[in-house]
């Protein structure tokens, strides 16, 4: 096991390394630089716009820049934001907590949604209750989160102007009144991409487990008179959760990452936002931070997903 | 009307042989507009009884409660001398004052100056070569110290080192700034400078503290820890700022203005997008002011039918318009297109020209595109209004177009497009992705083909550009088509750097890497000439009369043609009472906003 797991972790450094060279140069050869409002400004010469692109560094060819990068991120410095001149760990560690609580609670909000409902509509399959949510599955997952979140906001927002579509850090207020603005102002992004993701889950599930509910093994443990609930939670869910693990495991990532449309559009100061903000302004060094730990982050996950199998179904070994 | 009948004129407007509105409706009889004859009299020390070119403020006390702010760009850095864009312009402001800013009528305005110089009060020296500036005594930074000459020479040294990497350094770095006194400081310029308020002004003048800021004057400018806790001399003091998201600040107890600030917390929200900010005033009022709301006007009357906020628009110099190229874009000299040593094939005959301002239907593009965010213009320099030229007209006549190219043997050929010695009229007319331009491209196209023309549409992403990129061949510096249109913006009260794109020593081209502010590569001695004199001319009344001429010079050159107009719009609630400029950032008198009761 710990072998596996040392060789496991060796054969991860190549391809990380293979990914961060990748975003580099396709970063390198996009089009546009951090200073471009500068450049239309007339109040600002050209040469304090050259001046400061020689200063960051930005006029180095790729592939010294790539290994100033490399050298700095081995030593753990991540560098600092062109645009707004902070650590990128800073910036980084300043949206965390906003993504952890909007992008988590909408990823519980998706399993509460997707294990129940797929786990009954798998055990009674073609009944109305399996009818209904696959019909509202269908609909939840083919509705993109750009729409329900502005269907959201024109219905809860400005219709029966209930809940705020705008997302503050900093709420004015103490105790009890604190939380429930906190809570007011999360229900709509946590529910657009709650919907969504619990959607696409519950079909998934579903399937999972109607493949598994249909297997000897489960008819002999009805014959030997289990009853029904043990035979579904020992037998079936169990089994059927290995594949449900992956997906699940492979979308941790994208709790970090943030969610980018919803975030912009309840203004939710997340990564996605700093991550796009950071794309729209050529800011290389959060760009290349944001998506390297989110590559870091898939290749673990990988991991993490490989070694619940192990867990859930004993008969895979590792060499 | 000649310079010196209008300085006969406001001679007797001195001497009481005329009055005030006699002078201002001969003016008019001109074609002069009442607000430049103002500022004409103003300059010469005749002003109304009542000049206020700021609102005047009326609370008796403070505590206003929270004044909520939306930017649909997040402001990311709180150092005024690093601020790339208007929205960390803005931002800082809340905390950091200059000596003086401009007010929605293109005048100076004293925040932390005690007047603003003049010849009168002897604080600019006769020969324009240097301009002094006395301090307003008792101003506290926000952590007690005294605000004082040294302050403000600290902010010269700053921003002029290189190793500093500031963003105003180009405001700083030729001219030399002396203390006189600890509340004096002397600004001095190599030539002489008719435009004087440039540093210590507006945006890119606002000042920092020496005392927190003299250990990182150099290359570790990036490690203060001011830069990121502001510490200035505004109405309001720092609270807590996260990049990219939201700006706090509350109200400074001993700010230096009596009654002011009005409001207890200002919060500044940053992120989304226009029309959610729009929306966020006008329609559900959970904001109290939007910035730069870049929305089309159906869509803001629609949310202003609410009733809860009202859309502020404020004149400023920014103008959209069209450049038709004075070099060829298809021919290749020193492996550069549109080389300055080329002609236009078309362009070149100015009937081509004249034609293609002809088919600009602005008054259509104005009602159906832009509405109130863009009255259509024939100047290029519509503002302040002392520069506005009354010589320019616009027209929109198909018909006189044809005509004018028959007569200069344009023959239209078997597909009905206009040619002449083997050069056909089709043009490639590039913009930036943005659905205004790409209509107003669209209407500009019909136009053109009923005078046999035929325009090849192009649009490019705004991110590439407008971008800087050397190896780009689609950025609007290179400019690599035979028209193009795009906004551009006059941060300065004055057209000095503004009216210098279309000199001839600043024609973009490969030897300084397409940075060069001529994009259009239009030469004209006379237009050189006359810059070179305007740089020099210390006299208001001449030098306005000298930028009057550059733009009937290269607006009658039909080589530009201006489109329209783009005020600054925002959006803020009905009772809420923000002081705006078009010349300054948005926050630029935060310390005079209050909300009504």
């Amino acid at each position: 096991m710990t072998q596996y797991l040392i060789r496991r972790l060796l054969i991860a450094i190549p391809s990380l390394l293979g990914i961060s060279v990748i975003l580099f140069t396709v970063l390198a050869l996009a089009p546009g630089d951090p200073f471009e409002e500068l450049a239309t400004n007339p109040a600002v010469p050209p040469e304090v716009r050259l001046q400061l692109r020689a200063s960051l560094g930005l006029d180095d060819p790729i592939h010294v820049r790539y290994i100033a990068w490399l050298t700095a991120m081995l030593r753990g410095e991540w560098g600092f934001s062109f645009v707004s001149r902070v650590d990128v760990d800073q910036l980084i560690l300043q949206r965390l907590p906003t993504t952890l609580i909007v992008i988590g609670s909408s990823q519980i909000v998706a399993l509460a949604i997707a294990l129940p409902v797929g786990i009954l509509a798998a055990t009674r399959p073609y009944s109305l209750f399996d009818k209904i949510a696959n019909t509202l599955a269908f609909v939840g997952f083919s509705l993109p989160t750009f729409f329900t979140g502005l269907l959201f906001i024109l219905f809860f927002s400005i219709y029966l102007d209930w809940l705020p579509f705008v997302y503050r850090t900093e709420i004015n207020a103490t105790g009890f009144a604190w939380f429930w603005e906190h809570v007011k102002q999360t229900i709509m992004p946590v529910m657009v991409l709650g919907l969504f993701q619990g959607a696409a889950w519950t079909r998934f599930v579903r399937s999972a487990v109607l493949d598994v509910i249909r297997l000897d093994y489960v008819t002999t443990a009805r014959a030997k008179g289990l009853p029904e609930r043990v035979v579904i939670t020992k037998h079936v869910v169990r089994n059927a959760m290995i594949p449900v693990v992956t997906l699940v495991a492979l979308q941790m990532p994208i709790v970090f990452g943030g969610a980018i449309v919803t975030e912009q559009i309840f203004r939710v100061p997340g990564i996605g936002s700093l991550l796009i903000s950071a794309i729209l302004a050529n800011d290389t060094p959060v760009i290349m931070a944001v998506t390297f730990v989110f590559a870091c982050l898939v290749v673990f996950f990988n991991l993490v997903a490989d070694i619940l199998y192990g867990w859930l179904d004993p008969r895979i070994s590792y060499r | 009307m000649t310079e010196d009948q209008l300085r006969e004129l406001i001679g007797r407007v001195r001497r009481g042989t005329l009055s005030r509105r006699g002078f201002i409706r001969r003016m008019a009889a001109v074609g002069f507009t009442a607000p430049m004859c103002t500022q004409l009299l103003a300059l010469y020390g005749i002003s109304p009884a009542a000049a206020q070119s700021v609102p005047p403020y009326r609370p008796t006390r403070r505590g206003g409660g929270q004044l909520k702010i939306l930017y649909w760009q997040a402001p990311t850095l709180l150092n005024p001398h690093f601020a790339t864009g208007t929205k960390d312009q803005d931002a800082s402001r809340v905390f950091y004052e200059p000596l003086a800013g401009w007010a929605a009528d293109g005048t100076l305005h004293p925040i932390l100056a005690a007047e603003i110089p003049s010849i009168d009060n002897k604080g600019l020296a006769e020969d324009g070569r240097s301009v002094t500036w006395k301090l307003k005594r008792g101003v506290k930074w926000h952590d007690g110290q005294e605000f004082t000459a040294d302050d403000v020479v600290f902010n010269w040294e700053y921003a002029r080192n290189p190793a500093v990497a500031a963003v105003t350094s180009g405001s700083y770095r030729d001219i030399n700034v002396v203390k006189v006194d600890d509340y004096t400081v002397r600004v001095e310029f190599p030539r002489p400078t008719p435009f004087w308020a440039d540093a210590f002004v507006a945006a890119t003048g606002q000042l920092i503290p020496k005392h927190l800021f003299k250990d990182y004057a150099g290359a570790n400018s990036r490690d203060a820890p001011t830069n990121l806790r502001p510490v200035g001399t505004g109405a309001y003091r720092f609270v807590s700022f996260a990049a990219g998201d939201t700006v706090r600040a509350e109200a400074n107890p001993n700010y230096h203005l009596p009654n002011r600030p009005f409001f207890d917390q200002v919060e500044i929200k940053g992120g989304g997008d226009a029309v959610s900010a729009a929306r966020a005033v006008l329609q559900t009022g959970d904001f109290d002011f939007a910035w730069n709301l870049q929305v089309d006007d159906e869509t803001l009357r629609r949310l202003e039918a609410a009733g809860r906020g009202r859309v502020n628009i404020v004149e400023g110099g920014n103008i959209e318009h069209i450049q038709l190229n004075a070099t060829d874009p298809n021919r290749e000299v020193d492996g550069e297109r549109s080389h300055i040593s080329t002609q236009h094939p078309a362009f070149r005959d100015p009937a081509v020209r004249q034609a293609m301002a002809l088919l600009l239907d602005r008054q259509s593009i104005q009602e159906f595109i832009y509405g109130r965010t863009g009255p259509a213009t024939p100047n290029f320099l519509n503002a302040p209004p002392r520069f506005r030229s009354p010589n320019m007209r616009m027209e929109f006549n198909v018909d006189r177009a044809n005509q004018i190219l028959d007569q200069a043997g344009w023959a239209r050929g078997r597909d009905g497009i206009r040619q002449k010695d083997g050069v056909r009229l089709r043009f490639v007319f590039q913009t930036s992705v943005n659905a205004p331009r790409q209509r107003t491209q669209q209407i500009y196209q019909q136009a053109a083909r009923r005078a046999g023309i035929e325009i090849e549409i192009k649009s490019v992403v705004a991110s590439v550009f407008f971008s800087s990129d050397v190896a780009n061949p689609d950025t609007y510096g290179k400019f690599y088509a035979d028209m193009q249109m795009y906004t551009t913006t006059m941060p300065q009260a004055d057209p000095g750097r503004f009216m210098n794109q279309f000199v001839s020593w600043e024609i973009a081209q490969k030897a300084n890497n397409w940075s060069g502010r001529n994009i259009v590569r239009w030469r004209n001695e006379e237009y050189d000439r006359i810059y070179r004199e305007a740089e020099q001319e210390l006299d208001p009344v001449k030098r306005a009369a000298l930028f009057i001429r550059m733009n009937d010079l290269v607006v009658g050159s039909n080589h530009i043609i201006p489109v329209v107009q783009r005020p600054l719009v925002s959006g803020s609630a009905v009772n809420l009472r923000p002081v705006l400029s078009g010349w300054d950032t948005t926050l630029w008198l935060l310390s005079d906003w209050y909300r009504e009761t």
